[in-house]
């Protein structure tokens, strides 16, 4: 029986599925679209157009990257502000489009730099959680790995939220909250058991629809395919709905915590 | 008069911005002693001039002792104060930091919520206190501030809200941060219905609380010196491994780069509220009539 800290670490396991390779995989016809049109373009967050059988669909994923220097490139998959406003950009084209959103989120969580700051890390996340509550076109998201807190709840403010078997998702790191409330980052052990973050976990409080099982987790392909699968048929219901009651239901999906 | 904010110890770093009590003459008055300039100055003293310093540092409030300050005398009712948390997952020791921040606040939780007025003008607010637990949000916390923002909808109200925060309420795991998109929803709606939202952000105002309502307010008023951010500078000079150029995330940098409207003094607050509050009044003149926009959309931002 795995713990909840082995959990964190298959959620950071190096040869696991990145945010990109889901796109890549799933999805035909991707065109990457780039920047915020206000400051930079993240590398950390891609996000783009791309089908899914006949449908058009906007899809975002926040990527850590491949070997070495694309993991520097793109920050180990730790946005910056103009990533989350990257993001909200092709989220409002989508609304316009009356296209749906799939985001897959993997962040140990929102950059802590002196530079996202003063672009303001805070408001960026806050802006997506606010027009998201908000925006009339169905979003559906997967955490596929991290889901770390603010940084993943800017891409998950969703009609579904779906998170695979050994993904995590916490308001902080075992570390951190280790170090913060016993002073002792190597009780994150500890820690991890507390905060209860597994796929199981999230799916017994009601913030997960579908915890996505990982049994051959070594082979992708199996896995790209499954989801590929649930997303068509969840992407045709949520579609169908009319906007009025689809908004009402995101407005009480998160009110019920 | 409530002098429970001054004698208290600094429970962490984020505090240390705050109160710095000495009880050292027996005979004498308490003083306080300033972390910016070092004077001490008798509490009652501090008091007369609303626990502000000479030197213009804002020592920081209780909700109490703001609603004391801002709101008309004896307008204030509170709303929901019987609502209290629970330690949801069995996390170790929160129940026992629970039962010693009731204690030492007299507080249930850390935000309090009511309607009053300000010069005669109604509305609806929410004071959260870093005196229990960093105001840091828990369901109810996030709780409070929702009802309370459903209930300014629709009582067709203001809010007028004091934020604080110094980190997330671990404690309550996942549950804590999805009161972040809970709050923003809450936000959203009385937003789409026209109304005004002023949140004074107040030392130290970090985390979840920065990257939801606190950054979600029609204006964004903060406090002189007031720490403002969404990282703590700790966790930002362990990442950075650089120390921290001075002023770094108080109210005076987020100014410079465009994240507030403006800095007020905690004397002018109650004033530039009460303003603020009569221009955005709907029985007011002038007002465009059906301008077939509804409160709350945005065009052409950068689709
Ligand atoms: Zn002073």
């Amino acid at each position: 029986m795995a713990t909840a800290y082995d959990k964190v670490q298959l959620a950071r396991g190096k040869n696991r599925a990145t945010g990109l390779s889901f796109i890549e995989n799933i999805f035909t016809d991707f065109i990457e679209l780039h920047g915020d049109r206000r400051f930079a373009d993240d590398p950390a967050i891609v996000g783009g157009v791309a089908k899914l059988g006949g449908r058009t669909v906007t899809v975002i994923a926040v990527e850590k990257g491949g070997d070495t220097k694309d993991k520097v490139r793109r920050n180990f998959g730790s946005p910056n502000p103009e990533g989350y406003r990257k993001a909200l950009r092709l989220m409002r084209q989508a609304e316009k489009f009356h296209r749906p959103i799939v985001c897959f989120v993997d962040t140990a969580g929102a950059f802590c730099g002196i530079g996202a700051e003063e672009r303001g890390q805070g408001q960026a996340i806050a802006e997506n959680l606010y027009e998201m509550m908000a925006l009339k076109t169905p979003i559906l998201s997967v955490l596929v790995g991290e889901g770390g807190s603010g940084g993943a709840l800017a891409l998950a403010v969703a009609d579904r939220v779906w998170m695979l078997e050994n993904a995590v998702y916490s308001v902080v790191t075992p570390e951190g909250c280790a170090s913060i409330l016993w002073k002792d980052a190597k009780r994150a052990k500890d820690a991890a058991e507390c905060l209860r973050l597994t796929a199981a976990d999230m799916e017994a409080f009601g913030v997960v629809e579908r915890v996505i099982s990982e049994a051959g987790r070594n082979d992708k392909q199996d896995l790209f395919e499954r989801v590929a699968e649930m997303l068509a048929i969840e992407l045709d219901r949520l579609c169908d709905i009319e906007t009025e009651t689809l908004l009402k239901r995101r407005y009480d999906r998160f009110r019920a915590f | 008069m409530n002098l429970m904010g001054l004698f208290k110890s600094p429970q962490n770093e984020l505090e240390k911005g705050g109160k710095q009590p000495t009880a050292q003459e027996e005979t004498h008055e308490v003083t306080a002693v300033c972390p910016k300039c070092g004077t001490q100055t008798p509490v009652s003293e501090l008091w007369e001039n609303r626990n502000v310093c000479r030197c213009g540092h804002h020592f920081r409030l209780t909700a109490r002792e703001r609603i004391t300050f801002f709101a008309d005398e004896d307008s204030f009712t509170e709303l929901w104060p019987e609502l209290t948390s629970h330690d949801v997952l069995g996390f170790p020791g929160y129940e026992q930091k629970l039962k010693s921040a009731r204690l030492s606040t007299r507080e249930k939780e850390a935000v309090v919520c009511g309607t009053c007025s300000v010069e005669g003008q109604r509305c609806a607010t929410f004071v959260m206190d870093p005196h229990f637990m960093m105001a840091s949000m828990g369901t109810v916390v996030g709780e409070k501030i929702t009802r309370l923002f459903e209930f300014a909808t629709e009582q067709r109200l203001p809010v007028v809200a004091f934020t604080a925060a110094g980190g997330a309420r671990m404690q309550e795991g996942i549950l804590s941060l999805m009161q972040m998109a809970k709050t923003s929803g809450a936000v959203r709606r009385h937003s789409d219905a026209g109304l005004l939202y002023i949140a004074v952000l107040t030392d130290p105002t970090t985390g979840g609380v920065t990257a939801s309502f606190a950054m979600e307010g029609d204006i964004l008023m903060a406090e002189p010196g007031a720490m403002i951010g969404f990282a703590g500078a700790r966790v930002i000079e362990q990442t950075i491994r650089k120390r921290l150029p001075e002023g770094f995330q108080r109210a005076e940098f987020l100014l410079e780069h465009g994240f507030l409207d403006l800095i007020t003094p905690r004397h002018d607050q109650r004033d530039v509220i009460a303003q603020l509050l009569a221009m955005h009044d709907s029985k007011q003149q002038g007002v465009c009539v059906d301008s077939g926009v509804k409160g709350g959309e945005r065009f052409g931002d950068g689709v």
